[in-house]
């Protein structure tokens, strides 16, 4: 059965936790197998072609690009175990909506606040938290995203979480300070054993973006 | 039926007319208003998108829905008949995949090109070579993106084959030419020669001249910044 699904990933990336997460849920059996994004696979480059990038998810030996793609297509393969998607169109709809914007704004953010300084990271540093308060904003008072059970949007977010170390020791600021709610969804998420064992160490994270920072001669 | 079904967009957005498209491909019936997006947007806009404040918009007895694919996926599991998504879960994921590429490399980097000054304009203009090479083997021989009849790819990839080539005429540029790409150009027109396109497109005699001001502001802008 393994064998029907590869997923090439590599362990820091919150879109492939996002797929991770989403197979864990439907307890779904499939071989992970770890890329050096400096050295990339055979395999990978010929099952994305167009951007050689990971996640790639390769289901009877075919690839499913793109981490929101995957997890919309493992929900509709697997349909019957721990729906992640609603089935009301307007409950999509707004699913989707989150998910999109957390596409646009979360990793680029995030991504600013650890290499950048200054006025750049200030800035970045107030739009992450505004956007965190808005999603806060969406979660309201319940458990997860997805109502009473994991959904969509809570498996697109929480890989997040494994990078918030980082962000905080890099742009000095607590986020749980700012946060609380948005924490406290991440601490109900990682009672989950499908987000904790999917999440990697946040200090490993912050080691791996250091040796980044030092590749990119990020001061 | 009783449906409200309404779309704030606006008449030349590329965005705004994929709205448009699928409601027209599914025969259902809407209220359209034209939001004044570059002066004054309406309370109602504000309202119905307040984290993005913009078009299009689509509302559905009372409920919003926005974000141009998120309007494209709800439109097509709401109105479950003349489908432009593929059934197959491998299929509609490789759909899926070509919308993303188009939204997120291809029309950006073209429309990057039309209005990039000149020394920057041979990288980007090579970028969109290489893009539009790789969006035309999607294509793979087929009529449409979507095979015999229009799908889901070919709504979003008209700003490619419609906005981008007026952009194009007026910039003097030939980017979609059918030398280079005549795959995707014989594509471009048999989209924009059906019916249903040719009659809701933003007529060409308007785009022009709002297409050609909107690229001297973002020169304008761009000097500037």
């Amino acid at each position: 059965m393994a064998g029907e699904l590869v997923l090439l990933d590599f362990w820091p990336s919150p879109f492939g936790m996002r797929s991770r997460i989403a197979l864990a849920e439907k307890g779904i059996p499939y071989e992970y197998r770890e890329e050096d994004l400096r050295n990339k696979s055979d395999l990978l480059l010929q099952m994305n072609p167009v951007h050689k990038k990971i996640p790639v998810l390769i289901h009877n030996g075919k690839p499913v690009c793109e981490s929101v793609i995957q997890v919309q297509y493992i929900d509709e393969v697997w349909h019957d175990k721990a729906p992640l998607i609603p089935s009301d169109p307007y409950q999509r709809a707004v699913a989707r909506f989150w998910v999109d914007f957390i596409d646009k704004k979360i990793y680029e953010l995030g991504s600013k606040i650890w290499k950048t300084k200054g006025e750049e990271q200030a800035n970045a540093k107030k739009e992450f938290i505004e956007c965190l308060k808005l999603l806060e904003g969406e979660l309201g008072d319940k458990t997860y995203f997805g109502g009473e059970s994991l959904g969509y949007v809570d498996v697109a977010l929480v890989p997040f979480y494994s990078w918030f170390y980082a962000y905080e020791k890099c742009g000095d600021f607590s986020i749980e300070a700012e946060c609380p709610k948005m924490i406290a969804w991440v601490k109900r998420c990682m009672q989950k054993e499908s987000v904790a064992k999917s999440l990697p160490d946040q200090e490993k994270v912050y080691e791996f973006i250091l040796q980044l920072k030092k590749v990119f001669g990020i001061e | 039926m009783g449906e409200e079904v309404k779309v704030f967009g606006y008449w030349a957005s590329p965005y705004s007319y994929r709205a448009e498209l699928a409601l027209k491909l599914k025969g259902v019936s809407y209220e359209y208003i034209n939001e004044d997006i570059f002066g004054n947007k309406s309370d109602l806009l504000l309202k119905y998108n307040p984290v993005h404040k913009k078009v299009p918009v689509l509302l559905h007895n009372g409920k919003s829905i926005v974000e141009s694919v998120v309007i494209l996926e709800y439109i097509e599991e709401t109105w479950k008949h003349n489908l432009y998504l593929p059934q197959d879960p491998y299929d509609k994921a490789t759909a899926r995949f070509w919308i993303k590429f188009i939204d997120e490399k291809c029309f950006p980097t073209l429309w990057l090109a039309a209005w990039s000054p000149e020394n920057e304009r041979e990288k980007v203009t090579n970028e969109a070579c290489e893009y539009m090479k790789t969006l035309e083997s999607a294509l793979n021989g087929k009529k449409f993106f979507g095979g015999e009849t229009i799908g889901m790819v070919d709504i979003v990839a008209s700003s490619v084959g419609y906005f981008i080539r007026v952009t194009q005429e007026i910039m003097g540029l030939n980017l979609l030419s059918a030398d280079k790409f005549p795959q995707l150009f014989q594509w471009s027109e048999d989209f924009a020669n059906c019916s249903i396109v040719k009659e809701s497109l933003p007529p060409r005699d308007k785009l022009l001249p709002f297409v050609k001001g909107l690229i001297a502001k973002y020169q304008q802008d761009n000097a500037k910044a």
